[in-house]
């Protein structure tokens, strides 16, 4: 009888833990399109981002300036990857979306490889799906780089990707385990310059705070960090420059639907041509190191380039 | 079903098992790790939860304190170390043992509170020292109860040891963040696969612990074995 009982409660916690997983799927879908069908008289613009405070930043920028513009946003922010996303666009649920030319590039056809700002732009527009187009590309980049401590650039005498070669100590590299085997990866620093990196630790943040730190401690002596990311300057590192454009060049550009009508395109445009490297730097910096909330990053920036 | 069956061949690829983030490295690096969270956390564990047993104070300190631990996220708890400590194995050991703590107490307190007071008084009335009674009395009495609290802390440091590798310790979990990022789903079920292996070789490994390490007096005690026979005898009520 005891133990009948308990294997009944038993069931029934199963069963409610069950309901509560199924229902927590059903409500917390972060591209439900049932929110964007609005239609009507006013069009409603959603305006998505990446699961990255940076790119959530932007995102917040594109949604205040569509709305002193006249037209209403619908925030969907950190939707996680790519994959999931890019559907949603191409389907209308998305209407805006801050992206990277190369990164976004590199998704949609793997066989793309490096190339000017310009060359990456043009083949994009090539390859977005129909309905989807990209807008002009800002000024303003958040790319992958190889990133050393200032010192040991100095010891070295490192200023590009090729000079680490000079190097004479064991490199050990770090970052998102992913790394090893991408295209920029260890394996073409040796097929490519020659350099003969250490090791390989993979640190999975990838290149927030835990990578820096390892860096700085010299856990690590070679990180992917992103260049736009504050840490970088806060921390003394030096993002070795990439003439050869061994990574792609990543500049922030919006991704819009069909349903985007040419006045939300200038307002876009505008934002992107007024953000610079060093405000978009600047912005992230705000958010990292002052803990500001990107709706007031956002408000701030857009007064001071008077897009109110 | 594809990625179960892709799954199954990532592992038996020879070439996935070598080098130094292969199957095999990893795999010793997840055992290690787990291994020895566990002798870290009952080393503190299991004297401090036989004093609150053996006493009887503390018990609910232990028991809120123990509770809030729980509640802690242990990625959040391996991030915020690693920020202090630096990346490799110390921040994941330290969040993995604040993880196994509870589970390891709770099992030798309440062995030692199970037991019949009139038990442990016996054993005093005969003439039995504090120490006498500890070590003949209540531990292999509260024996099965602590193997319990031993048994599900492993099985819970097993598998959260996989986030050992996204502050570089290693282990199982470079298959997950890997998998993740790439989309390769069967790398990414692979690693769980691999995980759940472990996880069950754990519980197998810790029920041939408790036949051999529980006594047979204890064993007969136990209370599965008093439900089986009936509690009172049909002779006498009639």
């Amino acid at each position: 009888m005891f133990t009948a009982h308990k294997g009944r409660l038993a069931i029934g916690a199963v069963a409610v833990g069950a309901v509560l997983a199924l229902s927590g799927c059903s409500s917390s879908n972060p591209v439900d399109p049932g929110t964007s069908s609005g239609g009507g008289s006013e069009t409603t613009l959603v305006v998505g981002s990446q699961a990255y405070y940076s790119n959530e930043i932007v995102a917040e920028i594109y949604s205040q300036a569509l709305e002193a513009g006249g037209y209403t946003v619908d925030r969907q922010f950190q939707i996680g990857q790519r994959e999931i996303y890019l559907p949603e666009i191409e389907s209308g649920a998305i209407d805006v979306f801050p992206e990277y030319i190369g990164s976004l590039l590199q998704a949609l056809d793997s066989t793309a490889t490096g190339g000017t700002e310009d060359e990456v732009y043009t083949a994009l527009q090539a390859a977005v799906p129909d309905g989807v187009s990209v807008l002009t590309p800002s000024a303003a980049s958040d790319q992958n780089s190889w990133t050393v401590t200032k010192a040991f650039a100095e010891k070295y005498n490192l200023t590009d990707i090729a000079s680490l070669a000079n190097v004479t100590e064991p490199i050990n590299v770090g970052g998102n385990s992913e790394l090893e085997t991408r295209p920029y990866g260890p394996s073409t620093l040796k097929s490519k310059y020659g350099i003969t990196t250490a090791g390989f630790t993979a640190v999975e943040d990838s290149g927030g705070p835990l990578t820096v730190k390892a860096l700085v401690d010299g856990d690590i002596q070679l990180a992917n960090i992103y260049t736009a990311d504050p840490n970088i300057a806060s921390n003394d590192l030096v993002a070795l420059t990439d003439p050869d454009g061994l990574f792609l060049p990543d500049n922030i550009a919006a991704v819009v639907s069909a349903k985007v009508d040419s006045g939300a395109q200038e307002i876009l445009n505008n934002v992107d041509a007024a953000l610079t490297q060093e405000d978009f730097v600047g912005l992230n910096a705000e958010s990292v190191n002052d803990q500001k909330s990107s709706a007031v990053i956002a408000t701030e920036w857009l007064k001071a380039n008077n897009f109110d | 079903m594809n990625f179960l069956i892709e799954a199954f061949q990532f592992i038996f690829d020879p070439a996935n098992w070598g080098g130094s983030g292969g199957i095999g490295v990893r795999l010793v690096e997840h055992l290690w790790v787990s291994l020895l969270v566990v002798v870290i956390a009952a080393a503190i564990a299991i004297p401090v939860g036989f004093l609150i047993g053996h006493t009887g104070t503390g018990k609910s300190i232990a028991v809120i304190g123990s509770g809030g631990v729980r509640a802690l996220p242990t990625l959040g708890l391996v991030t915020v170390i690693a920020l202090s400590v630096g990346i490799g194995l110390t921040a994941p050991i330290i969040a993995l043992v604040v993880l196994a703590i509870p589970s390891i107490l709770a099992g030798a307190y309440s062995g030692f509170e199970a037991i019949d007071r009139r038990t442990i008084d016996a054993a005093r009335a005969v003439g039995r020292t504090e120490w006498q009674i500890v070590t003949a009395v209540e531990l292999p009495l509260g024996l099965p109860l602590l193997m319990g609290g031993l048994r599900s802390a492993s099985l819970q440091v097993i598998s959260t040891a996989t986030l050992a590798a996204y502050v570089g310790g290693g282990g199982l979990g470079g298959f997950l963040f890997t998998g993740l990022r790439t989309n390769d789903y069967p790398q990414m079920l692979a690693g769980s696969i691999l995980v759940i292996a472990l996880a069950l070789l754990s519980e197998g490994f810790f029920a041939i612990l408790e036949r051999v390490t529980v006594p047979a007096g204890v064993r007969a005690g136990l209370p599965t074995s008093v439900r089986a026979r009936p509690s009172r005898s049909r002779a006498t009520a009639a």
